[in-house]
């Protein structure tokens, strides 16, 4: 589904990504696990498009499109889904609204009919079910007074309602309690199907116990310098990062 | 909504162009002779003549103010045309007398004259240049004695309504500009909403500027007798030209015991081009009083054009008890200026007014909001409530407020809050992480911003208001 290539990405002129490489298929969870400042979060942005992120080598193929060359907006017309470890606020444009304009573009861009405000409501709703939404966020603003475990909810539901191939978790445990880790965790393993992948990017295992992995990544300084399965996670959490620093000391 | 946003924005100012029309124009210049003419052409009584002349004569003592944060080239006031008129335009007995090309005209600014292929209940009083060229729905307002004319036509057949409110609210001296109106007024609408009558639909007047080098001096006046209520619309556009045109328009509104009257405004005049050359100067006095106990005046204003704009509509809360609203959205783009807000002055007791300013700045805009609250020593239990909010767009626009509040009792509450805040880049990208376009997604975010303003406007209007902001704001984010 998504190849990475010896990506290399600058932010203010200093190099955070040092070579990535990185192919994710179809049906798979990967998870990007890394100390802080590891370049996690620059992976996830890079790969949807922040304009602050300057990609200065390498290539990122979705299903065989350059990704690198496209507009955000195309990228998510593709498919590319990024769950923000800090979503934005947007006064006064109720949720339903935009959400309904975000899920028309996408539509209109395969070629598809527009849903109407009754259809798409209908959608919104059963979507609202999966991640446990209570009725009144559908007319409150996009975030606008929502508590950060309410807003990484709102995440997944626009999740739910975009239907991505390739949805990206940037952090989205930062800032939950273990009940509302739970509803989102579960929502997003609802959503899972073999035809999409997801690429969760996460501080600790803790996630991982609920949106289990088939694979994990180590993130240090850039680059990934170790791969496994999801029995990797477990040994970062009991050891911490240091053993990883050490292993590659050692190889150095 | 979304599909039609982003046609519009890929289009330019579609109102800017020019109608052929011979034109009864008189030569640029302004002296007694010239108000003389003017009161001549229209035909009216002798006292109205004096009226004008005193203004005239006060206007020469009077100075263009110079505090507003406004920076525009000087304005030679003898090198205007201060009338200029449709020829054939004299008394129209029916619609199908009107010069076909004016009914074209309005057709394509999308207003339609023709009454009978109008659906929505909306009546119009059409304004060209100088003079009014056509009312609608006349009888049909007639029936409930409801006077809906041009002003022209009201001095001719209801002298005494209109001697008696003429500058009523706006004084002839009252400043500069209204001075200068009253002295040169051309033509504009006019309204009387009798005792106890709600006006059955909204009542319209369009403000069309076609000829060069003249200026529009439309004076509108609108009564609402005790109990009455009406919705009143106002509209504008301008053709794209390169030099500066002036408006300086005055509206007085009169609220009797009870009466109600809300006034909306789309303001879409010819702003100029990027560089700012060309563009209407909108200096105007809009201000409405509510005279008896328990009436209320609402201003509704989209400010999207013009290059610069002088206007701050208030409200004279005079009866017990009275209510004054202001709801803005100011927008300025390119080389734009715009100082606009309200005066809410407080004279009666237990009067409210709430002020609710929005204020869009972007290119090398620059945004003022000033506006005065003043509760008189008697106003006693009087309530203000205004929130003035900025949003910027790039780092070379400018947002600046400037309230001013007065309070002489201890009985009366005001309460202030001003935000300032920038489109970020993160909420664009946010958007268009949800597919959603940049010009799309700043429509949104500053539709979302002004939402609490476009809900007080008639459904109508709030459509064309919004997509007016997606126009105006066109090519705002590089």
């Amino acid at each position: 589904m998504i190849e990475i290539k010896n990506l290399h990405a600058n932010v203010n002129g200093k190099e955070i990504l040092k070579g990535i490489n990185l192919k994710v298929n179809a049906g798979e969870v990967h998870a990007i696990m890394g100390p802080n400042g590891s370049g996690k979060s620059t992976l996830a942005q890079v790969l949807s498009g922040h304009p602050a992120y300057q990609v200065t080598q390498g290539e990122v193929l979705f299903e065989g499109q350059d990704l690198l060359d496209m507009e955000p907006e195309e990228r998510a017309h593709a498919g590319v889904f990024l769950a923000f470890q800090y979503p934005v606020e947007i006064p006064g444009v109720s949720n339903s609204y935009f959400l309904k304009a975000g899920l028309n573009e996408i539509r209109k861009s395969r070629g598809q009919e527009e849903l109407d405000s009754f259809q798409f409501l209908k959608l919104l709703k059963e979507k609202m079910k999966v991640v446990e939404m209570d009725q009144s966020f559908i007319n409150r603003p996009v975030n606008e007074g929502f508590s950060g475990g309410e807003k990484k909810r709102n995440e997944i539901l626009q999740m739910a309602v975009l239907e991505p191939k390739l949805a990206i978790l940037d952090e989205t445990d930062s800032g939950l309690d273990i009940d509302a880790l739970k509803i989102v965790s579960s929502g997003v393993n609802k959503l899972k199907s073999p035809s999409n992948a997801t690429i969760v990017v996460t501080h600790y295992q803790r996630l991982l116990n609920y949106i289990v992995p088939d694979f994990v990544h180590v993130l240090v300084h850039g680059r990934i310098v170790k791969s496994g399965g999801k029995e990797l996670a477990l040994e970062l959490e009991a050891n911490g990062y240091d053993f990883i620093r050490e292993e590659m000391l050692q190889s150095a | 909504m979304s599909e039609s946003i982003e046609e519009l924005v890929s289009q330019e100012y579609k109102y800017g162009f020019t109608t052929n029309i011979e034109t009864d124009t008189i030569p640029p210049g302004l002296n007694e002779d010239v108000v003389r003419l003017i009161s001549k052409k229209k035909n009216e009584p002798e006292w109205l003549t004096e009226w004008r002349l005193k203004a005239f004569r006060h206007w020469l003592t009077l100075e263009e103010p110079r505090w507003p944060n406004l920076t525009y080239a000087k304005i030679d006031y003898q090198s205007i045309s201060y009338y200029s008129a449709p020829k054939q335009v004299k008394k129209l007995d029916s619609l199908d007398e009107v010069d076909p090309i004016l009914l074209e005209t309005y057709e394509k600014l999308g207003i339609s004259l023709t009454e009978q292929k109008r659906l929505s209940g909306v009546a119009v009083d059409a304004v060209f240049d100088s003079v009014s060229v056509a009312t609608t729905f006349k009888e049909t307002l007639k029936e409930k004695g409801i006077i809906f004319c041009s002003f022209s036509e009201a001095v001719q057949e209801h002298p005494d309504l209109v001697r008696k409110y003429l500058g009523s609210v706006v004084p002839s001296s009252d400043n500069y500009f209204a001075a200068l109106n009253s002295a040169v007024f051309s033509d504009g609408s006019f309204c009387y909403i009798p005792k106890g009558v709600r006006c059955p639909m909204e009542l319209s007047t369009y403000f069309r500027i076609n000829a060069s080098n003249t200026g529009q001096f439309e004076r509108t006046l609108i009564v609402a007798d005790d109990g009455a209520y009406v919705s009143y619309l106002e509209g504008c556009t301008a053709p794209m030209r390169d030099e500066n045109q002036l408006h300086a328009a005055v509206v007085e509104i009169v609220a009797m015991d009870n009466a109600e009257v809300k006034y909306s405004t789309v303001q879409n005049w010819y702003a100029g081009d990027k560089d700012g050359k060309g563009g209407i100067y909108n200096f105007v006095t809009k201000r409405g009083k509510c005279a008896g106990v328990n009436s209320k005046i609402s201003w509704t204003q989209v400010e999207t054009g013009s290059a610069i704009t002088w206007k701050y509509p208030s409200v004279i809360l005079q009866g017990d008890n009275s209510i004054g609203e202001f709801y803005s959205v100011a927008v300025v783009n390119n080389r734009q200026d715009a100082d606009t807000g309200t005066k809410m002055l407080h004279i009666g007791k237990n009067t409210r007014s709430t002020i609710v300013s929005k204020g869009i700045s972007a290119g090398r805009g620059n945004n003022t909001y000033r506006g005065l609250v003043s509760i008189g020593k008697n106003a006693t239990g009087s309530r203000n409530y205004t929130q003035c909010d900025s949003m910027l767009i790039g780092n070379k626009c400018s947002a600046n407020t400037f309230p001013y509040i007065e309070v002489k009792n201890s009985s009366s509450s005001v309460e202030h809050e001003a935000s300032t805040s920038k489109i970020g880049e993160d909420q664009i990208f946010y958007c268009k992480q949800r597919g959603i376009n940049t010009e799309n997604a700043i429509s949104m975010i500053i539709n979302g911003f002004a939402k609490e303003v476009f809900k007080n406007l008639p459904m109508e209007f709030a459509v064309e208001a919004q997509k007016l902001l997606g126009i105006s704001l066109e090519g705002s984010v590089g």
